[in-house]
């Protein structure tokens, strides 16, 4: 139990320095060419990088730069992949048919494949990261929202407001969305997950936040280049990455046994 | 079955007319003229004429997918604007190099996660079993593009034991194939564990039980074999994580696949190659999907005998 509280309390770390973070890492863009390349010492314990800005400034930079990209694309993909999902599921018919073929043709992009060849050709950029990941992103919870809705639309209480001549827009939003809100924010708590590691891995490739802004991805990238004098170039954004990836997917596993949803349903999806 | 397969046919027909018309649509994403955009600024007028005529670009946007999809049916992916060869034997180049990484990191995915899996199906809730779940849930957080220059800075710069990039020979081979399969085993060794549990369930795990065989062969020969059917399944869905995870992984290590081709065209503005690439991998991705699908329903008639009430 308690490295779950160690989760929440990490993540808690990261939203708080993402907010603060445009007051604390007042140094990210200041060039000192006297400490390039310095490793962590006792004064900076994280060291400079191949400009010579501090790594601790960069990180706490890059850290909002993920918490913008992570809140955002999940807060479009969930409100447009659940009221997609919901109201193909409840109108079924041939809407249904065409949202389902469209869930299809997307899914057939494996992995951020998809993210890597909007992100490419709409250009860098964070704004075409956000679009990007957000084209990608939808389509999980759209199935997810379609299978749990078609598994709930017969249930009495829907049948009952029907009865009553209640609109399909108020069954929808008052008596289908909150009963399927749990996997939904399972699934949202992975997708923070996924959508923090998609883009640092576009500003890995160069594809996401441009220089001298940060990203955790894009301080890797350079890194990677000096990996042979200063290591912790690649290491400490990483750590950093890893640490608040793992968080998250450990408390999406805690909310998932904590709201108790079937767990056969959430792996077949 | 005959149905199944129609069906299944069918279906897939439409998601890769579907992801043929989306990669078309792609070059029309590119932000303000594609021309403008290949050519700079400074080009002439006659040579943004010739390259839009060449890419079709001056056609009514109908008539531009269905010579797309035409062409595609003849094998013509289009033309390098770098290169100025055809697509199509670009992608033949670097194919075996892709194929080979994804077989060799589904080995070593496959190696990590049975043993892990098993070994957490078999200590269901004990520390066993939170162990092995916890170097799976940290091999899903630690991204490829993380993993690959640590792997670097460990074995290739500190130990000097591999290479550090390219593709010479099987050494070079060991450090892109652990990143790539790292990343699939620890999706991997959760299934494992989950269909494996189900499976201990069953009536004949206890037969086989009661008969006084002992637990390693209980779970080898009896409960293993009838738990690969799902596992072979989401296997193919898997590798669209392999596959998608390639793009990455061979950017880290300069290996000389589809994957390194797609990252480079997109940096070359050559689009044409970015949409053959793209597109092969995802058609790759669903025609191995229907395969595994296919073959199931052949194996397990559960499946085809559901498929039809």
């Amino acid at each position: 139990m308690r490295q779950y509280g160690l989760a929440v309390w990490i993540i808690i770390v990261w939203v708080t320095i993402s907010i603060l973070g445009p007051f604390l890492a007042t140094e990210s863009h200041t060039i000192q060419l006297q400490v390039i390349l310095n490793g962590p010492d006792m004064h900076n314990w994280f060291g400079y990088d191949d400009l010579g800005r501090s790594v601790f400034h960069r990180l706490l930079a890059g850290s909002l730069t993920s918490c913008i990209v992570a809140f955002t694309v999940i807060a479009i993909s969930v409100t447009f992949g659940t009221i997609l999902g919901t109201i193909s599921a409840y109108l079924g018919g041939v809407v249904d048919l065409i949202v389902v073929r469209l869930i299809d043709i997307f899914l057939a992009f494996p992995g951020i494949l998809l993210a890597i060849a909007l992100a490419g050709i709409l250009g860098p950029g964070i704004d075409n990261v956000v679009i990007a990941l957000s084209v990608v992103g939808w389509v999980g919870f759209a199935r997810l929202a379609r299978a749990q809705t078609l598994s709930l639309k017969h249930r009495e209480h829907v049948v009952a407001a029907r009865a009553l001549g209640t609109r399909k827009r108020i069954i929808i939003l008052r008596h289908l969305i909150p009963l399927i809100s749990a996997p939904l924010l399972i699934e949202a708590t992975f997708g923070i997950a996924a959508v923090i590691i998609a883009e640092a891995g576009l500003s890995f490739l160069g594809l996401g936040v441009q220089a001298p802004d940060a990203s955790w991805g894009s301080m890797i990238r350079d890194g990677a280049r000096y990996m042979l004098v200063a290591p912790h170039l690649v290491i400490i954004p990483g750590a950093a990455l890893m640490i608040v990836v793992l968080s998250v997917n450990l408390l999406g596993d805690r909310l998932r046994d904590r709201l108790d949803v079937k767990t056969d349903n959430m792996e077949q999806d | 079955m005959l149905r199944l397969l129609i069906t299944r046919l069918l279906s897939t027909a439409v998601v890769v007319l579907g992801v043929v018309c989306l990669v078309f649509l792609l070059i029309h994403l590119v932000p303000g003229d594609p021309v403008d955009v290949m050519l700079g600024e400074n080009a002439q007028m006659a040579d943004r004429q010739a390259l839009r005529e060449a890419l079709g670009l001056n056609q009514p946007i109908g008539n531009q997918l269905l010579t797309y999809i035409g062409n595609l049916f003849k094998g013509d992916l289009g033309q390098s604007l770098h290169s100025r060869t055809p697509v199509s034997s670009m992608l033949l180049e670097r194919i075996p190099a892709t194929v080979e990484l994804a077989l060799v990191s589904l080995l070593v995915a496959c190696l990590i996660a049975f043993p892990l899996g098993i070994i957490a199906a078999l200590n269901r809730g004990k520390a066993w079993d939170k162990t092995a779940m916890g170097v799976s849930l940290l091999g899903v957080s630690v991204p490829n593009f993380l993993l690959g220059p640590v792997l670097i800075l460990l074995f290739s710069i500190s130990l000097g034991w591999l290479p550090v990039s390219g593709k010479d020979g099987l050494a070079s081979m060991v450090l892109p194939a652990i990143t790539l399969g790292t990343a699939l085993a620890a999706v991997l060794s959760r299934m494992v564990r989950s269909t494996l549990l189900e499976v201990l369930h069953e009536d004949y795990i206890r037969t086989a039980r009661a008969k006084g065989l002992s637990h390693i062969r209980v779970v080898i020969f009896h409960a293993l074999p009838n738990a690969m059917l799902p596992i072979i399944t989401l296997l193919g869905l898997q590798l669209g994580v392999l596959l998608g995870g390639a793009v990455i992984t061979e950017t880290v290590f300069s290996w000389p696949g589809i994957g390194k081709l797609t990252i480079d065209a997109i940096m070359k503005r050559d689009y044409p190659v970015v949409q053959a690439c793209v597109l092969l991998i995802s058609i790759t991705y669903v025609v191995v999907n229907v395969f595994t699908d296919i073959v199931y329903g052949w194996i397990d008639p559960r499946v085809r005998l559901g498929d039809r009430s």
